[in-house]
C-alpha cells in the first residue's frame, strides 16, 4: 500500500440537533415533514478533523472523499462537506428508506474498496437513532483497528495515529497504524462556518450518485420499530410553607 | 458597592421637580395589601432596587412601593384609588426599556405587570393570541412555536420584556421588515384607564371599521395613558426554513447596494437585514470572547478589517427554494465585488451563533460602565454619517479612546435595522458623565432634525428624550398630544415627568 492517505468521510443527514423532534401520529417514527435537517453534529466534527489533518499534512493526504447514505436531499450536506474541504463525494441514494448500521457499514465497506481509502473518520453516533455501531461494525467488516470516541487525533510520520479518548476520570491514549477507523467525540474540535467563496467552489466539485444495487447490496432491515412514545410530562413542583407541611406532604406521597 | 455610587434621577437632574402628587400613606399601603394580598406588595428597600433601577443602570428612582397585581380587576382597583388620592404611578413591564421610561423618577408607585403572565386563548385557525400584558415575549413565542406560529416581533431583550411593555413602547425589533409594526398586528387591547375604568377591545376582529381606532393611541403611549393589562395580537405562520448569511463589506455604499439588491432578489423570503460597523463587532468580540465568524481559522485573530458587516435572514416555507434563491443572490453579489467575504449558517446552532454577533452588541456596549444610546431613523444615505460625526466631535473634545482609561468615552458604535432606516448609536462610556452628555446632547438631536430623521425610531421618549420631542414633532402635533394626555389623565398621575 502506498504511504499516501486517502480519507473516507461518511456523513449523515439528520433532523437538526437544536430542534425538538416530534413523534408522528402513527407513533412509528419522528415527524420529518417541514422539519429542518442538517449534518449530524458528530459527522460535522469528523469533517472538521479530516480537513485539519489534510491542512497539517498537505503532502501526505491525497484525498478526502465524503459519502452520505440517505435521500436525494442529502446532497445538501455533501455540498457542505465539499465546501469545507472534501475533494470528492458520493451519495448513495436510498430514498426515504431507513438503513440500519450494519447495512450502512456494508455500503461503506464497498466504498472503501472503490476509493481505496485507508483512514475512515466518522461520528461516534448519529443523533437520530443514537446507535453508536457503524464505526465499530465497519472496523469488524474490514478487520481494521478502531479508535472510538476520539477527543484528540495525532498523525505520526510513520503513519501511525495516536488517539486520545476521554474516559471516566482521565484520558486513554490508543495508537494504531493505518489503515484505521476513528470515530469522533464532541470535544475533538469546533466545526467552523462555511465561507461563501468556498461554497461557490464546492459547486464544481464532483458528486456522484449511486444506488445500493450499483454496489451489489440489497437492503434488508432486521429491526422493526414497534412504537414510539413521548416521555411522561414532568409534574410541576409545589411550594410548602413549613418543614411540618413538607414532612406531611412527603409522607402523603409515600416518599418517607 | 458600585450600586451606591449611582445617583438617583432626582439628584442627577435637579431641574426636574417633584409635582404636587399625594404621598404614600400607611393607609394606602394597607388598602393595596387588601386588594392584591400581602405577598404582592413590595416595600423592602433592597427588593425595591430591582424595580427602581433600569437595566442600563442609568436611571434610578426612589419609590418605596411596588405592587404586583394578578388580575385586571385588581389593577383597576389600584388605579382607582390612586386617582382618588392623586398618587402617581409607573406601569412597569420587563423593565428593559432603554429611555428610562419604566422606572420612577421620584416616589411614584411601581405597578409591575410581572404577575399577570397567562395566555388567555389562542385560535389555531386565525392565529390570534390573547394574553395578559405581563407575558414574557419569549414565552409567548415558545408557546406559538409549539403551535406552528410566530410572534410578529422579536428583539434582543425577549427573555425579559413583556408583550404589554412591547405594545406600550411600540417596539420595532428585528423582524419589523417582515411583519410590520405593532400598529398593524395588534388587534385589540385591554387597558385600565387613569381613573380605573377598564377599556376592553380584546374581542376586536381583524377588520373592524366602527368608529375611531382607539387602541392605536395606547400603542407607543409608554404608560402615559393607562395600564395595558391584555393584548390581542395576530400571529403569522412560523416559517419552516430559516437561513442566515453574515457578510463583510468594504464600504457603507456597498451596504446600501446590498440592501437594495437583497430586497429585489430575495423579495418575499427576506426577513431581516441588519448592519453592524467594525467597531461594534470589536466590542461584541470582547464580550462574546470567541472567534469572529469571518476570522475563524484563528480564534485569537482580530475582527477582520472590513468596516461593515451585514446579517441577512431569509424565512420561508420551502428550504430548497430559499437555499437556491439565497445562493444565487450571494454568488452574484460576491462575484461583482459588492460583498468581500461571508459565511452562511448550516444548522440551527450556527444560525443562533451568527445572531449573537448582532444581538450581543447591546450587552457588549454596557461592559465598561455605561452607554448613551441614540436610536434614530435617518434617510439611508446619511445614516452612517451620524456616527462618524459623533466620533469626530468626541475626539475634538478629547473625550474618546478605546485604550486610554482616563478618557470617559470608549467608542461610538453603530448598528441596527438598516432595512427599516433605523440605526442604533451606542456611545460606550466608562462612567456617566455630564461633560460627555453635554457634548452629545442636544447636538445629536439637532443633527438628526437637520437631516430629517427621528430622534427615537423605536425606543420611545421616556425620561431621556422628553425634552427633545420638538426635534421630531411640530408644535401642532405636540399640542394635539398634550390634549389627548389631559383628556385621558387630567391629573397627570400616569408615568409623570416623561414622554411629553
Ligand atoms: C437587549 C435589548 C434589545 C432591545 N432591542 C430592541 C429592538 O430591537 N427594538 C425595540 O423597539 N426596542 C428594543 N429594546 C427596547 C424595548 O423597547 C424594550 O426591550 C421592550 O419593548 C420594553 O418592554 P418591557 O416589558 O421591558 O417594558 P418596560 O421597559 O418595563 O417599559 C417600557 C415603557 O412601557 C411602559 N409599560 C410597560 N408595561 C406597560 C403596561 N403593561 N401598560 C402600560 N405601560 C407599560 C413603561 O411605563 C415604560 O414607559 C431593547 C432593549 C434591550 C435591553
Ligand atoms: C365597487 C366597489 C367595491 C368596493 N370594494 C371595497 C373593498 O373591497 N374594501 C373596502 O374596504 N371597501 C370597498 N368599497 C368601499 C370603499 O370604502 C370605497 O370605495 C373607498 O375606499 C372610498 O373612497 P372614496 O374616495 O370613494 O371615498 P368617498 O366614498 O368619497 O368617501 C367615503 C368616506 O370618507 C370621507 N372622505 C372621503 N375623502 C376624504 C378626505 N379626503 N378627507 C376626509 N374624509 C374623506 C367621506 O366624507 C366619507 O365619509 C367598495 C366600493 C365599491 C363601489
Amino acid at each position: 500500500m502506498s504511504s499516501k492517505i486517502r480519507i473516507l468521510l461518511p456523513v449523515k443527514r439528520v433532523i437538526d440537533a437544536a430542534l425538538k423532534p416530534r413523534i408522528n401520529k402513527a407513533q412509528t417514527g419522528v415527524e420529518a415533514a417541514g422539519v429542518k435537517f442538517s449534518i449530524n453534529p458528530f459527522d460535522d466534527i469528523a469533517v472538521e478533523e479530516a480537513i485539519k489533518i489534510k491542512n497539517a499534512h498537505k503532502d501526505r493526504v491525497e484525498s478526502i472523499h465524503a459519502v452520505s447514505i440517505g435521500p436525494n436531499k442529502a446532497q445538501d450536506i455533501l455540498r457542505v462537506a465539499l465546501a469545507k474541504g472534501a475533494d470528492t463525494s458520493t451519495l448513495v441514494d436510498v430514498k426515504d428508506q431507513e438503513v440500519e448500521p450494519l447495512q450502512v457499514s456494508k455500503i461503506l465497506k464497498k466504498l472503501q474498496e472503490k476509493y481505496n481509502s485507508n483512514l475512515i473518520i466518522l461520528g461516534k453516533q448519529a443523533i437520530d437513532d443514537d446507535s453508536n455501531q457503524t464505526g465499530q461494525m465497519l472496523a469488524g467488516l474490514l478487520n481494521w483497528p478502531q479508535a472510538t470516541n476520539a477527543s484528540k487525533v495525532k498523525l505520526n510520520a510513520d503513519n501511525t495515529v495516536e488517539v486520545e479518548r476521554e474516559i471516566d476520570g482521565g484520558v486513554e491514549v490508543v495508537k494504531a497504524s493505518l489503515p484505521m477507523i476513528i470515530t469522533t467525540d464532541l470535544r475533538l474540535n469546533e466545526p467552523k462556518f462555511v465561507t461563501l467563496p468556498k461554497m461557490m467552489k464546492a459547486k464544481k466539485k464532483p458528486l456522484e450518485i449511486l444506488k445500493v444495487d450499483d454496489l451489489g447490496i440489497t437492503l434488508e432491515n432486521r429491526l422493526e420499530t414497534v412504537k414510539l412514545e413521548d416521555p411522561p410530562v414532568r409534574q410541576g413542583g409545589a411550594k410548602v410553607g413549613s418543614v411540618d407541611e413538607l414532612i406531611s406532604k412527603l409522607k402523603e406521597l409515600k416518599a418517607i | 458597592m458600585a450600586v451606591a455610587l449611582l445617583m438617583s434621577c432626582a439628584e442627577s437632574y435637579p431641574q426636574v421637580k417633584r409635582l404636587d402628587f399625594g404621598k404614600i400613606t400607611p393607609q394606602a399601603v394597607d388598602f393595596f395589601r387588601s386588594v392584591v394580598g400581602e405577598a404582592a406588595v413590595v416595600t423592602d428597600q433592597d427588593d425595591l432596587l430591582f424595580y427602581n433601577e433600569d437595566q442600563m443602570r442609568k436611571y434610578r428612582g426612589q419609590s418605596s412601593l411596588c405592587i404586583k397585581p394578578k388580575t385586571t380587576q385588581q389593577v383597576s382597583e389600584i388605579v382607582k384609588y390612586c386617582h382618588e388620592h392623586k398618587l402617581a404611578l409607573v406601569p412597569q413591564g420587563g423593565n428593559t426599556g432603554l429611555v428610562g421610561g419604566s422606572v420612577p423618577v421620584f416616589d411614584e408607585i411601581v405597578l409591575s405587570l410581572s404577575s399577570m403572565n397567562k395566555i388567555r386563548s389562542f385560535d389555531h385557525t386565525s392565529g390570534i393570541l390573547k394574553a395578559d400584558a405581563g407575558l414574557i415575549l419569549e414565552n409567548a413565542d415558545n408557546f406559538l412555536a409549539e403551535n406552528g406560529y410566530i410572534f410578529p416581533l422579536d428583539l434582543g431583550a425577549k427573555g425579559s420584556c413583556h408583550i404589554g411593555g412591547n405594545v406600550a413602547a411600540n417596539a420595532g425589533g428585528l423582524r419589523l421588515l417582515r411583519y410590520g409594526s405593532l400598529h398593524g398586528s395588534v388587534l385589540g387591547l385591554e387597558v385600565v384607564l387613569p381613573d380605573g375604568t377598564v377599556y376592553d377591545s380584546m374581542n376586536a376582529l381583524r377588520k373592524d371599521n366602527t368608529g375611531y381606532d382607539l387602541k392605536q393611541l395606547f400603542i407607543g403611549s409608554e404608560g402615559t395613558l393607562g395600564v395595558i393589562t391584555g393584548v390581542s395580537i395576530l400571529c403569522p405562520a412560523r416559517p419552516k426554513a430559516v437561513n442566515i448569511a453574515f457578510l463583510g463589506l468594504e464600504s457603507y455604499e456597498a451596504v446600501q447596494t446590498t440592501f437594495k439588491r437583497a430586497r429585489a432578489e430575495l423579495c418575499e423570503v427576506l426577513s431581516a437585514f441588519e448592519f453592524m460597523d467594525r467597531q461594534s463587532q470589536w466590542q461584541a468580540k470582547r464580550f462574546l470572547k470567541t472567534a469572529h465568524p469571518l476570522a475563524q481559522d484563528d480564534p485569537d485573530a482580530e475582527v477582520p478589517e472590513y468596516p461593515f458587516y451585514v446579517l441577512i435572514e431569509t424565512s420561508g416555507s420551502c428550504k430548497e427554494h430559499d437555499d437556491a434563491k439565497l445562493e444565487t443572490f450571494l454568488e452574484s453579489i460576491m462575484e461583482d465585488g459588492t460583498v468581500a467575504d461571508g459565511v452562511v449558517s448550516q444548522d440551527e446552532s450556527q444560525l443562533r451563533t451568527l445572531w449573537t454577533w448582532r444581538e450581543g452588541i447591546s450587552e457588549a456596549s454596557n461592559m465598561d460602565g455605561g452607554v448613551y444610546k441614540y436610536d434614530v431613523s435617518l434617510p439611508l444615505p446619511v445614516m452612517y454619517e451620524l456616527i462618524e460625526v459623533l466620533r469626530a466631535r468626541l475626539d475634538e473634545h478629547g473625550l474618546r479612546s478605546v485604550s486610554d482609561a482616563s478618557k470617559p468615552v470608549v467608542d461610538v458604535v453603530g448598528y441596527g435595522h438598516i432595512g427599516d432606516g433605523n440605526v442604533h448609536v451606542n456611545v460606550i462610556v466608562r462612567e456617566y458623565n455630564k461633560t460627555v452628555e453635554k457634548c452629545l446632547e442636544p447636538y445629536v438631536y439637532q443633527w438628526i432634525s437637520d437631516h430629517e430623521g427621528s430622534i427615537s425610531a423605536e425606543h420611545g421618549l421616556g425620561f431621556q428624550k422628553k425634552n427633545y420631542i420638538g426635534y421630531s414633532k411640530s408644535e401642532v402635533e405636540i399640542a394635539l398630544m398634550k390634549d389627548i394626555k389631559s383628556k385621558f389623565d387630567p391629573q397627570g398621575i400616569m408615568n409623570p415627568y416623561k414622554y411629553l
